[in-house]
Parts: C-alpha cells; structure tokens; sequence
C-alpha cells in the first residue's frame, strides 16, 4: 500500500527523520512508536506532503503505485481525505469550533464525491453511527463543544473514514482522552480497519496501546527506525537497547523484567536495525 | 413533589440557560447603541417615504425661523423645513458610510486573510504597505480626488474607502494568523482543502466577531468623515442635502440662528455615539472567551 524509500527530512543540513525503508501492506496495522521528538510525526506528516516548507524531504515514498514525493499539489490535494485520511491527537483542537458536526463529517463527501446534499445528509448519519456516536440526528446540529472529548474524537474518525480511505493515519489518537475513553476509541479503529480492509499507521508513544492494535511494530529513535517486527516479537524479545528501554517504562506491559533509565541515556542505534 | 417533574424542571432551565447567552453579557453600551442606531436608522428610512414637508420646496419669506409648531426644528436659510432637511440628509450620510464600509470590509478583511495566509514575508510587506494607506489621512485623499475627479459621493467614498482597506487589513492579520496556527486547520488540510477555502471558510468565521466590531467602528468613523468632507464641500453638492453640508450652511449664521446647527450636529453625534456604543458592546457580547471556549 504504501512503501517509504531513503526518506530523509531534513532542516538545513541537520537530519531529522533517515528511513531506509518501511512498507505498509495493504489491510496491515503498523504501529509507530517512539518517544517525543523521535520523527513519528514528521514521517506521517511526510506522507501527506503537509510538512513545513522549510524541511527538505528526500527519497520516496510511494503509494498505491505513485510516488508522492514531488506530486503536484493539486494532485495531493485529490489523495489528501478521499485515499489516506488522517486523525490527531487532541480532538478538541481539530474540529473547527463554528461549525456544525454534521457539517464538518461531510466535509470530505463535499470535496471529493459528487454527492448531493441529502445523499451526504444521509451518509453522513450512517458515518456517525458506524463510529457508534449515540443518537447522530441530535448531534449533528451540535458544535464541537458541547461533546465529549470521546464524542470528539469518533466524530474526527468519522470524518477520516468517511470517502473509504485506503490508508488511515492516526497520530496518537488516544493520547489526548481519558484512559476509559481510549480502549473504546482503540476498539473501533481496530474494528474499522478490519471491516474495511483498510491500512492504518497507527502513531504513538505508548507501546502498550500500540501492542493493542497493530500487526507490526516499528521502533523509531532519534529520526530512524531501530527495530520493527510482529507485537510478540517486539515486546518478547526486543533486539534494540532502547526498545528493552521503552518496554520497561511502560508500567502497562507484564514482564517487563529489563530496567533501564530513559533520561539521560544514549541509546545505541546499531543493533537490530 | 415527587422527583422525576424536579429532575425535569432542573434540566430544562439549565438547557434554557446554556442555550442563551448570559443576560450580563448585554451590557448597557449594547443597548444604548442599538436604541440609537435603531432610531437613526428608523427616522433615515421614513424620510424615503415620508417626510414633515418637501424638502426642496423653498419658502425664502420664512426663511431661518425658530422652532415653531409648524417647523418643529425651525427653517434653513431658504426656508426649508430643517427636520426634513436632517431626516433626508441621512439618506446621504448613511448611504455613503455603508457603501466606503462594505468596500472597506470586504477588500480589507480579503486581503488580510490572504496575507496571513501567504506566510511572514508577504505579511510584513502588506503591514508596511498597508502603513502608508493609514498614514494618509482620508480627507486630504478627498480633497485630491475632488479636484482630479469633482467633489461628490465617488471621491468621498473612495476616499473613506482607502482608509478603510488597510486598516482593516491589519486588525484581521494577526487573529487570522493565529487561527491559521490551529489544529483544525491542519486537519482541514489532510481533507484536501486548498488554502484559499481554508481562509475564508474555515479563519473567517473564527475571526468573525472581530470584523463585526470592526463593521460598526467603521461604519462611525465614516459617518464623521462623509460630515467633514460635506462640510468642507468636498461631499455632496446641492441640492443633496447631507449633514455636514448642513452644518457647513449654518456655521456663519451660528450667531443669528443657533438652532441651525443644533439638529443636524446633534444626529451626527447620536449615530457617531450609537456605532460607537454597539462597537464596544458586540465586542463584549461576541467575546469568544466568554461565550465559547475553544476558539482564539
């Protein structure tokens, strides 16, 4: 589905992100994780070509057979949405606080199908429903503020989903929501992806939740990917110094019996790349 | 009383209350505002159809009369009734502030937009252009026009008007920017939005109330400029009656009839005083800290 080739982003001259390679099959979960500042963001943002002009980004990064490196904005502008949809962190900060819920689901159908105003009116509730928001006919005369952050943020998975996108990106969309509100934002993705055949990189700092919902797992630190294989792999028998580390920092996962110290430690890349 | 009704009650007075805007936030400046602007507006649209006597019949023999129970505000040097002088002379005051604001609004609000969207470097260069347009001052800008194009309503609303672009332009820039700056933007960017959609429908509506403010400010401002221009001559040229031109007529006669003066200035102060007053309270009315959360 998607293929990453010497991706370089860089801000002159200085290297933030170096992938030599990262595939994501069609229909497959990739779980991307790291810590902050480790390039998660940077990666995906580059697969959108929304990153600031200011970074340079070369290499390739090919999907669905076409290169999107260098595809003219119009073109981009087509796939942004309708092909590859994407999620944030904190739903209450990406919806646009005037405007309707209803209206802001059918933003895409607006954009990239013909459909009429009752046809979106329509998909529009089925969207709402299948992201299992209670009574859509109330909400969509809603603003975003008067939802909950969980309400808020299957009303962003509903815009995302909305024209069938091959390829879903979600940039820790549970970071930002109470912890009883993510498992059920975790099993909805989860269930979407399944039903729909569709890819997702799902991007986070919490390897728990990643373990959760992908088939594989890619370890990124300091801009590059250090490890990447199966959940029980990762998590089981991790190669990388700094994946035992993350491991043990993470207080969610059984048995982790390795104890290193995340600050102030450098870790050392070679291993397992 | 049993509980359920009370659990009912309690709900819908707290959906009556959120559903409404908090009654502090009509402050006084509000509805002072409105009634002026209310009645300006009222008395200059019943002078469209109605007026207390025809205001270009002259009657020289009962010229510059005090107020009488036929002339309620007394005559003008020609004897016209100066009530129906005023009322009509709105038309022309009113007329030419809306059309210099919608233009200053319209253009000024775009251009703001898309400078904030085209990044730091246009910004700054519309910020100093934008400098120059505010430095001239609007009546000189007048009194060029009149001379290269003849006085009237086209050089008194150009000149508003190019005032009014660039100040406007600036006040929009900086909100705008910080809109832009938001999340939501970047997510109606993975929908494949361009930028110009982005900027007018997705910034403007945050940045709305602030270009309402802005709307009533300038909608005074040019009520006080189309008054000095008419009183200079530079504005409407008779018989179009207007009231600067008014008061420019009665000021060498201030001290044979003072009354004169006293109507005409005395409805530039009050419509001056009203979007003035409206201004300030819509800003406090529309506040988006107070009455929504989440947006700049």
């Amino acid at each position: 589905m998607i293929e990453i080739n010497n991706l370089r982003i860089s801000i002159s001259d200085k290297a933030l992100v170096a992938i030599d390679h990262l595939v994501v099959a069609p229909g497959e979960r990739l779980g991307l994780v790291g810590e902050s500042g480790s390039g998660k963001t940077l990666t995906v943002m580059s697969i959108l070509g929304l990153l600031p002009e200011m970074m340079k980004v070369e290499g390739s990064i090919s999907f669905a057979g076409r290169e999107l490196l260098g595809m003219p904005e119009k073109e981009l502008a087509k796939i942004r949405g309708r092909d590859i949809a994407m999620v944030f962190q904190d739903p209450s900060r990406s919806l646009n606080p005037t405007m309707k819920i209803g209206h802001q689901v059918g933003e895409t159908l607006r954009l990239h199908t013909n459909m009429g105003r009752m046809e979106i009116r329509q998909r529009v509730l089925e969207l709402m429903h299948s992201v299992r928001l209670q009574s859509p006919e109330k909400m969509v005369n809603r603003y975003p503020h008067e939802l909950s952050g969980g309400q808020q943020q299957r009303v962003m998975i509903a815009m995302a989903i909305a024209c069938g996108p091959k390829l879903l990106i979600a940039d820790e969309p549970t970071t930002a929501l109470d912890v009883t509100v993510q498992q059920g934002v975790l099993e909805l993705l989860l269930q979407l992806s399944q039903d729909s055949d569709m890819s997702m990189v799902f991007v986070s700092h919490d390897l728990g939740v990643v373990q959760a919902i992908s088939d594989r797992i890619a370890v990124m630190y300091r801009g590059e990917v250090i490890e990447i294989g199966p959940p029980a792999q990762i998590i089981d028998s991790p190669a990388a110094d700094y994946t035992k580390a993350l491991i043990a920092a993470n207080p969610s996962i059984p048995n982790a019996d390795v104890l290193v110290r995340l600050a102030g430690t450098r870790f050392n890349t070679d291993q397992g790349a | 009383m049993n509980g359920p009704e009370t659990d009912t009650i309690v709900i819908a007075t707290q959906e009556a209350r959120r559903s409404r805007p908090r009654s502090s936030t009509y402050s006084p400046q509000l509805l002072v505002g409105v009634a002026l602007t209310g009645a300006v507006a009222a008395i200059t649209l019943l002078s469209l159809f109605w007026t207390p006597w025809n205001p270009l019949t002259l009657d020289v023999e009962n010229r510059l009369q005090p107020p009488s129970s036929e002339h309620w505000f007394g005559t003008d040097r020609l004897g016209r009734d100066l009530l129906t002088q005023v009322m009509v002379g709105g038309q022309n005051s009113l007329y030419v502030s809306i059309v210099a604001t919608a233009i200053g609004i319209v253009l000024g609000t775009s251009l703001g937009l898309v400078a904030a969207g085209a990044g730091a470097r246009w910004g700054a260069a519309l910020t100093r252009i934008s400098d120059i347009g505010i430095a001239l001052p609007s009546i000189l800008i007048a009194l060029v026009l009149a001379t290269a194009v003849g006085p009237g309503n086209l050089s008194v609303i150009i000149a508003i008007s190019f005032w009014f672009v660039p100040v406007t332009a600036r006040v929009v820039v900086g909100p705008a920017r910080q809109v832009l700056a938001l999340d939501f933007i970047e997510a109606a960017m993975t929908h494949g939005r361009g930028r110009i959609y982005i900027l007018f429908r997705q910034v403007l509506p945050n940045i709305a109330p602030l270009v309402i403010v802005q709307t009533s400010m300038m909608f005074a401002a040019g009520i006080l400029i189309e008054a000095s221009l008419s009183f200079l001559g530079v504005g409407a040229q008779p018989p179009t009656a207007s009231w600067g031109r008014l008061l420019n007529e009665s000021q060498p006669l201030l001290q044979i009839a003072p009354y004169y003066t006293l109507l005409p200035g005395m409805f530039v102060v009050i419509t001056v005083l009203g979007f003035n007053l409206l201004g300030d309270g819509l800003a406090v009315l529309l506040d988006p800290q107070q009455s929504r959360k989440g947006v700049v």
